[in-house]
């Protein structure tokens, strides 16, 4: 779970700083778009490295949910018979990893019809993924899921990210209050990054 | 203080339980919880009813024996053992539920009693040092720093109670286990076993039926001990490093 | 009428006895003669030996898995031998060593500052009030080295000093610094060292543990102790287990007060059935009273908790001047205090030794100056060295146990004087074994808290830990071996008449208190015997007092099984059942400790006659009189027993009255 976590988490950070780039406009955006597809050449083939990085998150994405329905299982079965007196404690971030994300995986799967393959996209154009973009953020549906989706990649940054330091064994006395701040701070800036785009395409700064 | 209790009631590890409530009477603050326990058995024995059954045994806060969840939280609202929780803690009129730890690995015996043999097949696993009886050399002969032997210790301190696992959401044992590990794994004497150590007992836990760790934290709030988080943290960095070292030595 | 029948009648009947008959003298024939420091390494030549292969075909039964037993079953096992070990609680590490805070005396001496071997032993038979063996307190000291060398070879993380080297600190009664420490857990740390290296042999099969059960009768067969008899607590199934050889570490019986800081669980069932077997029980009178326990707060009370004697080493202890002085303890003025150890005691002040301390505690509060609830407290005020040192000094010495302090009076001790009253705390008597810790009953040996070996009339602080694994790691492994190799093993028919009559017994009992549909519980009984001793036969024992309780006792046994209602069954976990059969055989021990206290008119140790004191009011020994251990053969419930004396020769430590004024 930790180490594809951490995988998915390093690709967010890169999605984000690329997405960033729809403030400077469209062509400055489409471009990067287009580079996308010809990273790498002349060594590599058009899209080639676009399907090595799909790929890799691709199985990272299932091995990700594979191992948390195996440890949702474990966990599950370990506790046959529960308390009668329930009392919440952990945070709110801990207490929802499970349908976290379960609602990023539908997140995803809308994001690429949307956005990749734009089949629910009914105004999308192929070719054109800055005015796609727009399109999107220009719905109440689409602001609402996407929104919504990025709430919740927040606080499963939150918690995944120290989670993770501590499943490979990084947690120690002294690191662990940086690292809380750190996931919180990647939280943050992810959440809110993420937002700003539908937000300026909503406020008009994006259109 | 008058409370009304309500009490996991189960005769035997196969038969059904349930919730069953009691009225007392008469409770002081400065009884202990299990004083409060003995009392209402007292009047059980007397009026015929099976006293409830619930281990206990020091009633210092450190043998371990006792445990129970009291309003849903492990040795209840002070952070410390059942039996070091006195009824000061409590009003006049609540209503307090009683429930024994709950885990597949901790099956319930009677009442509020759970088999924690778990525990103990994961220490026979590797949690010592092998060093029969006579063989040791002079305890001079390898200083050990006091950070080292106080970090040792502060993981040493663990008195096997079970909170830890009765209060994860996934029922995991790794704060026992890692407790120990860490315990004899940053001592020189702890060293040529620290590979095998690991593995064996995360290994033996694992088939125990405990459930994995989500790093949610509850356990190591309800530890009466205070054993740190970090503990798993570096039972994970053990393990890692063991399975790198291409585990089992020997 | 047979016997079995005869017994039962006197059962039945109130019985009781205040006299009793003198048998052959006891004679410990197993220490070597010669110079006392050359026995242990005689005794260990002379021993005979198993042939490593043989070992496998040779089953010990070990009772209880405290620091004397598990470090016993873990050893055995090493050695090769099958052990069947047995723990009332429902896991071998919860035995009540655990509870142990101070530390482990051992003659190091890394201070460099005069310890040896040789003082050790001196301070332990002087400490002890001269009523222990030479041989045996000279072993302890010898071996006291190893224990130390094994237990941090285990890994025991004790405390060390920024050089990465052991510390020590020193304690009551002593002046070298010798005693190890893991913080406040010294108790647990070491038993889980023991327990470790148990657990190790547990799960290479070499030890068959059997938690939650507990050891109801000693099986004897044709003179030797064969196995025991043992219920399930979890079924109830009653089993018989044999063996070559049976040992009791099984712990004292200070329970036998109902309120000691004992487990609540601790119980003196298995050495006493193992007397009623024809085990001699050695001084029973020896107790040990701990001055700084946490008072009772009221009549739930159900068990007492002990704070370190090194409390001592800041507090000053005092009560009021004035009788029923109920004012808060700020608001009594300085010159209304009575700092009544420093003032009787000017030279060691509030430093004297334990049983010094606990009856002058006794003593002001029987005068009514006592305070808290009942008047049964005395205070142990910090405001001086608070003043003195600053709250931070003093909390980074003691602030776990102020903190243990707080939680269960809720009374701050940084601003409140803490109240402390003595409580039970340790019995040094128990079953007499000889130098080898055989018992009178070949085949069963006692070691630990169990026997009554060590420790004299008194134990010194942190020399509990070290008899305990003394006796488990090195000294039973190397005696059992001899007797072992002297009677090779044969198999015991389970159909065997000794061995059907003990489990038929056993049955018979339980189902006895089963049977009975009284209106008392067992914890009632267990309360009121439990006052009676403590008034009569605790800190201070008169003739008068001690000859009330003989009287008492036989009543309060008849009455138990006309009153005594316990419901359940028998096949199932029960717990009412299980606290009755211990009452049952306190019952019978409270009364040949109050007859072992009533005979021996002497003061000694934790033993104080009223009748024989000094001018000054100090326990005054009788040497000629009474320099023996007593051991008790058991003649049946009730019936006078017949004492054994082993008469105590000091070649090496002569005899002084204690002195600490």
């Amino acid at each position: 779970m930790a180490a594809t976590g951490l995988i998915m988490l390093a690709y967010l950070l890169a999605h984000l700083l690329g997405n960033l780039k729809i403030f400077f406009g469209a062509g400055e955006f489409n471009a990067y778009a287009h580079w996308l597809h010809v990273i790498g050449e002349p060594f590599m083939h058009r899209d080639w490295v676009l399907w090595i990085v799909r790929v890799g998150l691709a199985a990272s994405v299932v091995l990700h949910g594979v191992a948390a329905y195996q440890l949702s299982r474990r966990d599950l079965a370990a506790r046959p018979q529960g308390y009668q007196h329930q009392r919440r404690r952990a945070s709110y971030a801990t207490r929802t990893m499970r349908w976290g994300g379960v609602i990023l995986g539908l997140f995803v799967v809308w994001h690429l019809l949307d956005l990749t393959t734009l089949t629910v996209n009914e105004n999308a154009e192929p070719g054109h993924p800055y005015e796609n973009v727009v399109a999107t953020f220009s719905t109440w549906y689409g602001n609402t899921i996407y929104i919504t989706a990025m709430l919740a990649l927040g606080f499963h940054i939150r918690h995944g990210f120290w989670s993770a330091a501590q499943t490979l064994g990084a947690g120690s006395p002294r690191r662990d209050r940086a690292l809380k701040t750190a996931a919180n701070a990647l939280a943050a800036v992810l959440t809110c990054g993420f937002i700003s785009i539908p937000i300026g395409v909503m406020t008009g700064v994006v259109s | 203080m008058r409370l009304t209790l309500r009490i996991w009631r189960q005769r035997g590890p196969e038969e059904p339980g349930a919730m069953t409530e009691y009225q007392v009477d008469g409770i002081v603050p400065e009884m202990s919880f299990l004083e409060m326990l003995d009392q209402l058995n007292e009047h059980l024995i007397l009026s015929g009813e099976e006293p409830v059954a619930f281990d206990h045994d020091c009633r210092e806060g450190i043998c371990g024996a006792c445990g129970m969840v009291i309003n849903g939280q492990a040795h209840g609202p002070e952070r410390t053992t059942t039996c070091q929780l006195h009824m000061r803690h409590f009003s006049d009129g609540d209503t307090i539920d009683v429930e024994p730890w709950r885990a597949a690995a901790f099956p319930v015996v009677k009442d509020l009693v759970v088999d924690r043999s778990a525990f103990d097949r994961i220490i026979g696993s590797g949690g010592y040092v092998t060093v029969p009886t006579g063989s040791a050399p002079e305890a001079h002969a390898t200083p050990v720093p006091k950070p080292v032997a106080d970090t040792a210790f502060e993981h040493a301190e663990c008195i096997g109670c079970g909170a830890c696992v009765a209060a994860c959401p996934n029922g995991s044992a790794m704060l026992f286990t890692s407790a120990k590990v860490v315990h004899l794994n940053v001592l020189p004497q702890g060293a040529p076993e620290r590979e095998s150590r690991v593995l064996d007992m995360v290994e033996t836990m694992d088939s125990e039926g405990f459930g994995g760790c989500t790093n949610t934290g509850e356990c190591a709030v309800a530890c009466p001990k205070g054993i740190p988080l970090t503990a798993i943290s570096t039972m994970n960095r053990e393990f890692l490093r063991a399975q790198l070292r291409g585990g089992r030595k020997g | 009428m047979s016997t079995a029948e005869a017994s039962l009648a006197v059962e039945d009947g109130p019985g009781g006895y205040t006299e009793y008959t003198v048998g052959e003298p006891l004679v410990d024939t197993k220490a070597p003669p010669g110079p006392v420091e050359e026995r242990w390494d005689r005794r260990r030549f002379e021993a005979k030996l198993v042939n490593p292969a043989n070992r496998r075909g040779y089953t010990v039964i070990v009772v209880g898995t405290g620091l004397a037993g598990g470090a016993a079953g873990a050893t055995l096992a090493e050695q090769g031998y099958h052990v069947v070990q047995f723990c009332y609680q429902d896991s071998p590490r919860r035995a009540h060593s655990i509870a142990a805070q101070g530390g482990i005396n051992a003659a190091k001496n890394y201070r460099n500052d005069g310890d040896s071997v040789r003082r050790l032993f001196y301070d332990t038979v002087k400490g002890g009030d001269f009523r222990a063996r030479e041989s045996n307190v000279h072993r302890l000291a010898q071996v006291s080295v190893e224990i130390i060398d094994q237990c941090v070879a285990q890994g025991v993380p004790f405390a060390r000093e920024y050089g990465g080297l052991l510390d020590t600190r020193s304690f009551g009664g002593v002046q070298v610094s010798r005693t190890f420490y893991a913080r406040g857990q010294t108790g647990q740390q070491l038993l889980l060292g023991a327990y470790q290296a148990l657990s190790r042999q547990i799960a290479a099969g070499n030890v068959e543990m059997h938690p939650r059960t507990e050891m109801l009768d000693l099986i004897v067969i044709d003179g030797r102790a064969r196995g025991i008899v043992a219920r399930d607590l979890v079924t109830g199934e009653i089993s018989s287990h044999f063996a070559d050889a049976v040992v009791l570490a099984s712990g004292g019986y200070g329970n036998v007060f109902h309120l000691s800081t004992n487990a609540k669980n601790s119980n003196a069932t298995a050495v006493w059935r193992a007397h009623r077997r024809g085990a001699h029980f050695a001084n029973p009178c020896f107790t040990q009273i701990h001055p700084t326990c946490i008072p009772r707060s009221g009549d739930h009370q159900s068990k007492l908790t002990l704070m370190s004697e090194s409390l001592r080493n800041d507090g000053r202890i005092w009560v009021p001047k004035a009788k029923g002085d109920t004012r808060p303890p700020n608001e009594i003025p300085e010159q209304e205090r009575d700092y009544y150890l420093e003032r009787i005691y000017p030279s060691f002040g509030n430093l004297v030794p334990r049983d010094i301390a606990s009856r002058a505690a006794k003593n002001v509060c029987d005068e009514g100056r006592g305070v808290g609830p009942g008047g049964q407290g005395v205070y142990l005020d910090f405001a001086d060295a608070i003043a003195r040192l600053g709250r931070d000094a003093v909390e980074a010495r003691y602030g776990n146990l102020f903190e243990m302090y707080q939680r269960i009076t809720a009374e701050d001790p940084y601003r409140v004087p803490m109240r402390i009253y003595p409580a039970i705390h340790y019995t040094m008597g128990g079953l007499w074994v000889d130098y080898d810790l055989q018992t009178t009953v070949p085949g069963l040996f006692a070691i630990g808290e169990a026997n009554f070996s060590d420790h004299g009339a008194n134990r010194l602080g942190a020399s509990a830990l070290m008899q305990g694994l003394a006796d488990g790691y090195f000294v039973l492994p190397a005696t059992l071996g001899d007797y072992l190799a002297r009677h090779p093993h044969s198999e015991v028919d389970p159909r065997h008449p000794a061995a059907l009559a003990a489990e038929q017994e056993v049955t018979d009992r339980l189902n006895r208190l089963l049977a009975s549909d009284g209106d008392r519980t067992p914890e009632s009984f267990h309360r009121e015997l439990g006052e009676l001793l403590w008034d009569e036969c605790g800190m201070a024992r008169t003739e008068s007092g001690l000859r009330k309780a003989l009287d008492r006792i036989p009543a309060l046994r008849e009455e138990f099984w006309r009153r005594i209602k316990v419901p359940g069954s028998g096949q199932e976990l029960n717990q009412s059942l299980e606290k009755a059969n211990r009452v049952v055989d306190y019952l019978e021990l409270a009364e040949l400790m109050c007859l072992d206290a009533l005979h021996r008119t002497e003061s000694c140790g934790g033993h104080f006659r009223e009748e024989s004191q000094t001018p000054e009011g100090e326990a005054a020994r009788r040497d000629e009189e009474f320099c023996y251990a007593a051991a008790w053969e058991f003649r049946g419930v009730g019936r006078p027993p017949v004492l054994h004396r082993e008469e105590l020769v000091f070649e090496y430590v002569h005899p002084t009255q204690r002195s600490y004024a």
